[in-house]
């Protein structure tokens, strides 16, 4: 089937807010090609379960679609015209399964060498949307803290070298209460500006006690999903004939009540704690990965205004003569952790940077329960050394306008 | 498709790589019209090739870039003084491992899909070796780390194929038959990195066990007991590379390290530790090469990733964890040759294309590879 040929029937499958969105715009959706409109849909059938963010990000992409004149449309969609597609992909049942049809298509891309094309016509599809239909202004600049090296006990490993340049490095923080300071920081945020997952807690360990204004996720708290996870995936792989492409159809179908996440009372964040277990490569193992999985998505996704990420001990990777040796308890690696979160907080960095507003934004980080911290922000002098005995709640206070 | 090779960005990270060589390693700038050819002449009878895959893909930021050099001091210090290096090595391919090493093998981007238990379409190195100097299938080898690379000594190409490619060693899997499979080796097996808990079925010109420990002599307590002794597949690798080298001695042989593309599960530090110890292993097999009496003197040794890894600036990636996104930095790598007849320290900025390898084997070795889309280095003849 083409676009063209789109009837609002065919979203009978769809749930109620997918439906009523998506054929409320049938009409702009039938003038898009085949390689733009299932990544579309891959969007909108999940819209009942989006964070309010990414429904407006929805919203106005459809409204922008509704408003281009052909010769507008002409241009915006001349790059992905040029795309060819195969048969079998038209007769795909891409109007109910668009994750798995944009899954075929990007091996269709990378086997006839049109991946290139393809991204330089989304590139320029992106750049477009931005200035046409920009974000709104944030009610308070976002604010970013990524807490890291939780159970080292000393390191001489020296920290947030990719950060330094862009703001100032503490080097003499009172480590004594820090992460109530900076949950009690975040806390207050959340009460004087109440939006709907607008304030996150990630912890990749077990979280702290922390205001219930914060949207929390936690890799200890998931501890059951991600067990019952690692037994279907398991389960799923003796079956003959299974392959990774299969498997990863088989867990992008799982539902949160799979894994027992329908005991939390909130839909949209029992699906979004699914999708890290189950798109995030590394998120079911490494307590690491996790974290900093999480937070990409939460950022992306719910583009929050006020971040906490923890970074805890991940389990240590066995070498090959230990597996061969039979042996089976778990290990930390607090060390190793420490690395990852290192990079960890980069990323945390980086992603913020990529929203909206990104130029008032503030970013802290700091190896928890010592005197290291990074504090990035307009008001921040880049490129400074700190050596005054200071606090947390003091360097949020200079850092966060 | 964007001409990659003429990339504003792609011909940065060349330049980029050029200039941290020249100020930590003392390189001197080469061209085209210096090339070694003078010196090396026609192709040698005895002459041997190795080939080390540098896997699975590593970044400038964690290699070359001042920042990353610590992370590969045997290199650094060892290897690149001694070698010639090119710093834009550039692949158009599939970024998947299995595919765009049997690609490497070939000179000709395949597309067959990375995951599936299939044969090369084109023609590999090891069927031309064999073929155009009839060479027996003792002379060429392939010792890859996972089941997902069994199919790559031979091609399924009708003029080619059956009965004339390399034989293949799976380490681990040699391991899980040598321990009887026990549900600790079965997971070793699963260790392809993207998709972690996969192992496909295998089938093809795969070595068997006691055939390996026959010709490597090496009984199977001896081999489990030094198994037990190694950290990593990629160590095991190197294990039976040694072994082979010493017992075998084959002409053509290839090694594909696969250690760093732990990266998938995003944990830093074990990329890190993954490519500190290719760093090693690569500078340990270069001894060895050096060491036996078979190699010495007569053997050219390739080091080259397949491909990169995203960057940390595109958004549609998560930096150094994946290889998805086809980028220019997670396209565009480098090479380093070693070996006689080599001109040694010198760097080659202009841009090759990794399917350049097969065909400048050829040359070294003195067998066409016609089906191959690569023409050889004229610097490295």
């Amino acid at each position: 089937m083409l676009p063209s040929e789109l009837k609002p029937e065919h979203f009978s499958g769809y749930p109620p807010q997918a439906r009523k969105i998506v054929t409320e715009n049938l009409a702009a959706l039938r003038l898009l090609p085949l390689c733009v409109l299932p990544t579309l849909l891959r969007e909108a059938i999940e819209y009942d379960y989006k964070f309010p963010a990414e429904q407006r990000a929805l919203e106005r992409e459809l409204a922008n679609l509704r408003s281009l004149t052909p010769e507008q449309h002409q241009q915006w969609f001349a790059g992905f015209e040029k795309i060819q597609l195969t048969a079998a992909l038209e007769k795909f049942d891409w109007v109910n399964s668009p994750g798995q049809f944009v899954e075929q298509l990007s091996a269709h891309l990378w086997t006839t060498h049109q991946q290139d094309a393809y991204r330089r016509a989304a590139m320029e599809y992106g750049d477009r949307l931005q200035s046409a239909a920009p974000p709104e202004p944030l009610p308070v600049p976002r604010v970013g803290i990524s807490v890291i090296g939780q159970g080292v006990a000393a390191s001489t490993l020296p920290l947030f070298r990719k950060l330094r340049a862009h703001g100032a490095y503490y080097t003499h923080v009172n480590p004594e209460n820090g992460l109530q300071q900076l949950l009690d920081f975040a806390a207050a945020r959340a009460q004087a500006h109440p939006i709907p997952y607008a304030h996150w807690y990630i912890d990749g360990g077990q979280e702290g006690t922390y205001d219930p204004a914060l949207t929390s996720v936690s890799y200890h708290a998931l501890q059951p999903a991600r067990n019952a996870l690692s037994g279907k995936m398991q389960k799923e792989i003796e079956q003959p004939g299974m392959g990774p492409e299969q498997l990863r159809s088989v867990m992008a179908q799982l539902r949160p009540s799979d894994l027992g996440l329908d005991r939390i009372s909130d839909a949209v964040l029992a699906r979004f704690q699914l999708k890290v277990l189950t798109e995030g490569s590394g998120t079911q193992i490494f307590s690491t990965t996790f974290a900093q999985w999480a937070a990409r998505e939460a950022l992306r996704r719910a583009q929050p205004l006020t971040m906490i990420v923890r970074f805890a001990p991940r389990q240590r990777q066995r070498p090959m003569n230990e597996l061969l040796y039979g042996k089976k308890e778990i290990e930390l690696d607090p060390e190793g952790s420490l690395v990852d979160g290192d990079m960890g907080a980069y990323y945390n960095w980086l992603n913020q940077q990529r929203l909206s507003g990104a130029a008032e934004s503030a970013f802290i980080a700091w190896f928890e329960g010592h005197n290291e911290a990074i504090a990035i922000g307009p008001a921040v002098p880049r490129g400074t050394v700190s050596n005054a005995p200071t606090d947390l709640k003091q360097i949020l206070t200079w850092t966060v306008s | 498709m964007v001409n990659l090779a003429n990339h504003p960005f792609s011909r940065k990270i060349s330049w980029t790589r050029r200039d941290f060589l020249r100020d930590a390693a003392g390189l001197t700038l080469g061209s085209g019209l210096l090339s070694s050819r003078l010196l090396a002449g026609l192709p040698q009878p005895g002459r041997k090739v190795v080939v080390v895959t540098f896997g699975g893909g590593a970044r400038d930021q964690e290699t070359f870039a001042p920042e990353g050099q610590e992370n590969i001091p045997h290199l650094m210090k060892e290897l690149i003084p001694q070698s010639a290096f090119f710093t834009q090595v550039v692949n158009r391919g599939i970024l998947g491992h299995y595919v765009a090493t049997a690609s490497l093998a070939t000179g000709a981007y395949e597309t067959f899909n990375n995951f599936a238990a299939t044969p090369p379409v084109n023609p590999t190195v090891f069927e031309y070796f064999r073929k155009d100097l009839k060479r027996p299938a003792s002379d060429a080898w392939v010792v890859a780390p996972s089941n997902g690379f069994n199919r790559i000594g031979e091609s399924s190409h009708r003029s080619y194929g059956p009965g004339l490619g390399a034989h293949v060693i799976l380490p681990k899997h040699l391991l899980t038959a040598a321990t009887s499979g026990s549900q600790d080796y079965a997971h070793l097996l699963r260790d392809n990195y993207e998709t972690p808990l996969y192992a496909p079925e295998l089938s093809g010109n795969e070595f068997e066990l006691q055939q390996f420990a026959a010709l490597l002599k090496l009984s199977m307590d001896d081999f489990k007991t030094h198994a037990l002794t190694l950290s990593s597949p990629d160590e095991l690798s190197v294990y039976i590379v040694r072994r082979l080298m010493k017992q075998a001695a084959p002409s053509l042989l290839w090694i594909t390290l696969h250690d760093i593309d732990i990266a998938h599960a995003g944990a830093f530090s074990l990329y890190i530790d993954g490519i500190r110890r290719t760093d090693r292993l690569c500078a340990e097999i270069w001894k060895t090469i050096e060491s036996e009496p078979e190699y010495a003197g007569k053997t050219t040794m390739f080091i080259l990733p397949d491909f990169g890894r995203d960057s940390d600036e595109d958004s549609a990636g998560n930096g150094f964890q994946h290889h998805r996104t086809g980028d220019v930095l997670s396209r565009t790598t480098w090479m380093m040759a070693l070996g006689p007849n080599i001109r040694q320290g010198v760097v080659y900025d202009r841009p090759l294309d990794s399917t350049d390898l097969v065909p400048t084997i050829g040359s070294v070795m003195g067998f066409s590879s016609a089906l191959s889309q690569g023409k050889p280095i004229q610097e490295l003849l």
